[in-house]
């Protein structure tokens, strides 16, 4: 029987559940031309499930036969996702009236997307599992050809789709597999299997695989990233904003999980897979983004970079002692990459003329001297991409690599100092269009849009001037971590 | 709280900037060199309090926060090393900015506020003590030379600044790695503590030298490193040369001093020798490359590589003699070289050529600027009475008496050194100011205004009261060195 307590435990995602459904009907009544209510409610649901989220700090349970667990991990990212959520409708107002799609369907399919993200840090079942991860993605594909006469809208959503139902089936198939190996599909009961010897190791082995590329699609780690830069630029940037931050949230938080409570054992043999994927993540991110003339292309593959990054702190996901700041590293990181590139999203949806237009590196010619303000917002979010001091972005990679070293992988390490300095490049290149080339174009920018871009660079700053709070949050999240 | 105060008092200034509208160019003028002025003032009575036998005088020692239990520090202090550094600092910030006034026309603002944060990294190199305080200055300082080479540059300016930026940062990396390495193994980033505990790290000392050892050899910078420098340099604009040659690589030296050699030091006194000879081939190279220069600012571009050669040479002497010279002469070369720049800029915003042969018998058209030129030229040649000959000399003394290179070779070969110095300098003077007027656009020039006057004048008062006076200055930094070359000693005795 559902009790009381079960709902207290995914309060959060309730609330985001319910505020969607009431939403699709509320806004059968809003006129058109007025979506901004839409807006403005869709923002009030998520406000209240992230007071919720932050009232319940530090608290741990387990509800409905131990499906979903409440702990400090998924309460921190739940905290991000639905930052992350109300930032993306803070961008897309204003971008949707210009592109002409604004549709209230946008804001609902949001939330349900978003519901699917929380969720999904809640899982304690492979089954879980994979029912968020439909929630989180089919809405998603819906919205990434939400510019449905637009063939770029479209073919990143076919795309997307196609893709994507490719990595949900192999998560089904690894759920599957483990399954068999070990009797168990609930997390608590495959843990126990594997402890008393019962598992079957090779399907199990076989499974993990799999789940490992399932989600490697979701994150767009390498060899799985192809999707990313086309969706990327085809979707809407408020969209792709979106993704960028909150997809890549989720997908980690269920990494993590999965392999910090399910495949301790396996730590031997993953990890050799883990450090090559995370090696090549850093690598083609960084080395390909060096060729992009198209901004949108080239924060995809900055994004798909960033993964990389992430993906280092599960490379000593197995050694016990740095374990907990493998992942608290990871946890900064994201917090990190999520605003600066929410940051740097915002700016691409100020310059976005017509859709897809004007989104040429040579676009932004002259706009630092013209918006200084503007400029040096995007110097702090490049700065921080690039990691360079007194930016989030450096005490991530800083606490990061720290982590790397500290578990023995030097080389992991300097690769990603390495191609660190690559990126520099390609950051720098932005920088020198709106600096030091010159140019006059007249920007609309909305104001909040500007809102987005004044936050988000307060806080990148900010935050690195006093980063003990977030890295004892986040070392909290993982001492709770269940 | 003195340093604190002075490092970031030009945030006062940069505050103020940011509330001025754009067309108040004058306002933002003065607000900056007032601002760098007061900075030079706060410098000024940080040194009345300074004690140069302390090992750390005035040290701000405050916890930021902890990373996975190492504490990260905010910790300043300020010794014999730094002290003359800091000085440097102050002293040459509001000289370039006087400098600009006519020169810089376009986005002073900017221009300004890059300027007076850029001091504040460079404040914050000297005197930080915690690793990870030190690294986040030492970045930092890359952003604003980066847009004041970018904006304000000349024709290839954009190419200068991102090469500029990627050489420091490549070096950087590795560094950061060694800093990552050390603070897991003693579970401090503080410099002090650190060599309290060199222990733990004995083992990996030769690679953690060579990681610190190549970020600020790329500064310096050290043959075969250099090639950053003559590119940053020739498009930057006066103000940024001067600041760069100045005060920028001093920083690879300081490094050098403050880090590697107490951190490390039985990998200092193995690597001394390598690093002398590369010190001599930049000295004698970098003296060759710039005869081969037409360009006034490329000539004096590679002269720094020579004479941070000489730098270098000095520090890893590792006795008295060699480092306290290598200090003097890192002063010495920041205001010669800066004082250099800056008459350069000066021809170059009159004629808008650099060119050595557009130039020629300018003696008789503009006196107080051939006279200055001359005065500045012999000092940086190592004339006698002048402060390049203090340095050099005492560097070369001690490479002559260094018992870690073994072989009076060293400092025999670099003396060799001083000589190309007097050719090239002496060629380019010649170039410029003796001989007919060959060219007639040079006849109508104007010789130095009172502003420009001003601006050299003091450089020039301290290349004679270095030249003539030098033992305060030797006063301040003897102790400490002394202290550092014991330490160094010591450590090499265990190696023997």
């Amino acid at each position: 029987m559902t009790q009381m307590s079960d709902l207290l435990t995914i309060l959060p995602v309730f609330i985001v559940v319910i505020w969607a459904v009431l939403l699709l009907l509320i806004d059968l009544w809003i006129p058109k031309g007025r979506k901004g209510i839409t807006a403005l409610l869709a923002v009030l649901g998520l406000a209240t499930a992230l007071g919720v989220d932050l009232a319940i700090q530090g608290q741990t349970s387990f509800a409905f036969n131990q499906m979903v667990v409440l702990d400090g991990f998924s309460s921190f990212l739940q905290v991000v996702i639905l930052a992350s959520g109300i930032t993306a409708i803070a961008l897309a107002y204003d971008y949707l009236k210009r592109m002409d799609i604004e549709h209230g369907e946008y804001y609902v399919l949001l939330l349900f997307s978003i519901a699917g993200m929380m969720l999904m840090t809640q899982a304690y079942n492979l089954l879980m599992v994979f029912l968020s991860l439909e929630l989180l993605s089919i809405p998603l594909y819906v919205l990434a050809g939400f510019a449905r006469s637009r063939t770029e809208s479209e073919e990143a959503a076919l795309k997307y789709f196609m893709l994507g139902a490719f990595a949900s089936g192999f998560v089904l198939y690894g759920s599957a597999m483990i399954f068999g190996s070990t009797g168990a599909i609930d997390f608590p009961g495959i843990v126990a299997a594997l402890n008393n010897g019962s598992a079957n190791l090779i399907l199990f082995v076989i499974g993990a695989a799999l789940l490992l590329v399932g989600f490697g699609f979701k994150v767009a780690a390498v060899p799985f990233q192809m999707w990313t830069p086309d969706v990327y630029q085809g979707a809407p940037s408020s969209i792709t904003a979106f993704m960028s931050v909150a997809v890549k949230a989720a997908g980690f938080a269920v990494l993590l999980r999965v392999f910090l409570v399910l495949f301790p054992s396996l730590a031997d043999k993953m990890t050799p897979v883990l450090w090559m994927i995370a090696v090549l993540t850093m690598l083609v991110g960084n080395v390909v983004a060096l060729a992009q003339n198209n901004i949108k292309r080239l924060l995809a593959y900055s994004s798909i970079a960033h993964a990389g990054y992430i993906l280092m702190a599960f490379v000593g996901y197995g050694n016990g002692e740095v374990a907990t700041n493998s992942i608290s590293s990871a946890l900064f990181y994201l917090v990190a990459y999520g605003l600066t590139s929410f940051g740097a999203w915002a700016l691409v949806i100020a310059i976005e003329k017509e859709y897809g237009k004007g989104l040429m590196l040579e676009d932004l010619s002259g706009l630092g001297k013209r918006y200084p303000w503007l400029g040096a917002a995007m110097l702090i979010f490049m700065l921080s991409f690039a990691g360079v001091p007194l930016t989030m972005g450096f005490w991530g990679k800083f606490y990061l690599f720290r982590t790397a070293v500290q578990a023995g992988n030097v080389s992991l390490a300097l690769i990603g100092l390495l191609t660190s300095l690559v990126s520099a490049f390609y950051y720098l290149r932005i920088i020198v269009y709106m600096f030091m080339k010159p140019g006059d174009r007249e920007l609309h920018i909305d104001k909040w849009v500007s809102l987005v871009l004044v936050v988000t660079a307060l806080a990148v700053v900010a935050l690195a001037v006093f980063p003990g709070l977030i890295f004892e949050w986040a070392a909290q999240a993982v001492m709770l971590l269940q | 709280m003195e340093l604190v105060l002075m490092t970031f008092f030009p945030l006062v200034g940069v505050l103020a900037l940011v509330l001025l509208a754009p067309h108040q160019k004058n306002v933002m003028r003065w607000v900056a060199l007032i601002t760098s002025l007061i900075t030079f003032g706060l410098s000024l009575w940080v040194l009345s309090q300074f004690d140069p036998t302390k090992s750390t005088n005035m040290a701000v020692q405050l916890p930021w926060f902890r990373l996975a239990g190492v504490p990260i520090e905010f910790y300043l202090g300020v010794d014999g090393l730094s002290i003359l550094m800091v000085l440097l600092t102050t002293f040459l910030t509001p000289i370039s900015i006087l400098s600009t006034w006519k020169a810089v026309e376009e986005q002073v603002k900017g221009f300004m506020i890059f300027f007076l944060l850029l001091e504040v990294g460079m404040l914050g190199v000297f005197l930080a003590l915690d690793l990870v305080l030190f690294y986040i200055f030492w970045e930092f300082t890359l952003i604003p030379m980066y847009f004041l080479i970018g904006i304000w540059g000349g024709k290839r300016r954009i190419y200068a600044a991102v090469k500029f930026f990627l050489f420091t940062m490549a070096g950087s990396i590795l560094m950061l790695l060694a800093i990552l390495y050390l603070g897991l193994q003693a579970g401090t980033f503080s410099q002090p503590q650190l060599i309290a505990n060199r222990a733990i790290y004995a083992g990996a000392e030769m690679l953690l030298f060579l990681a610190f050892g190549i970020a600020f050899a790329i500064k310096v910078p050290i043959f075969p490193l250099h090639t950053w420098l003559p590119d940053a340099h020739v498009e930057a604009p006066t103000a940024g040369s001067m600041i760069l040659a100045g005060v920028l690589l001093k920083m690879g030296a300081y490094g050098f001093l403050r880090f590697n050699l107490p951190l490390f030091p039985q990998a200092s006194v193995q690597a001394a020798p390598v690093m002398a000879i590369l010190a001599i081939i930049g000295i004698i190279y970098g003296g060759a490359v710039a005869f081969a220069q037409k360009d006034v600012k490329k000539l004096v571009a590679y002269s720094s590589v020579a004479h941070l050669g000489f730098v270098v040479l000095g520090i890893f002497a590792l006795n008295v003699e060699g480092v306290s010279g290598a200090v003097l002469q890192m002063v010495n070369h920041g205001i010669s070289t800066g004082a250099l720049f800056l008459l350069v800029g000066m021809i170059y915003e009159r004629r808008h050529t650099r060119e050595l042969d557009a130039f020629g018998g300018l003696w008789k058209i503009m006196p107080i600027y051939a006279g200055i030129s001359m005065v500045v030229t012999l000092s940086s040649m190592g004339l006698p009475a002048l402060n390049g000959f203090v340095g050099e000399f005492t560097i070369l003394v001690g490479a002559f008496g260094s018992k870690v290179y073994g072989s009076p070779w060293f400092a025999g070969v670099a003396t060799t050194g001083v000589i190309i110095a007097a050719v090239y300098l002496l060629k380019m003077y010649e170039k410029i100011f003796l001989g007919p007027v060959t060219h007639s656009e040079n006849k109508s020039l104007k010789d130095l205004s009172v502003r420009e006057i001003i601006t050299l004048a003091p450089l020039v008062v301290v290349i004679f009261w270095i030249g003539i006076f030098p033992k305060p200055f030797f006063d301040l930094i003897n102790p400490a060195v002394e202290q550092l070359v014991q330490l160094v000693q010591s450590a090499a005795m265990v190696l023997h």
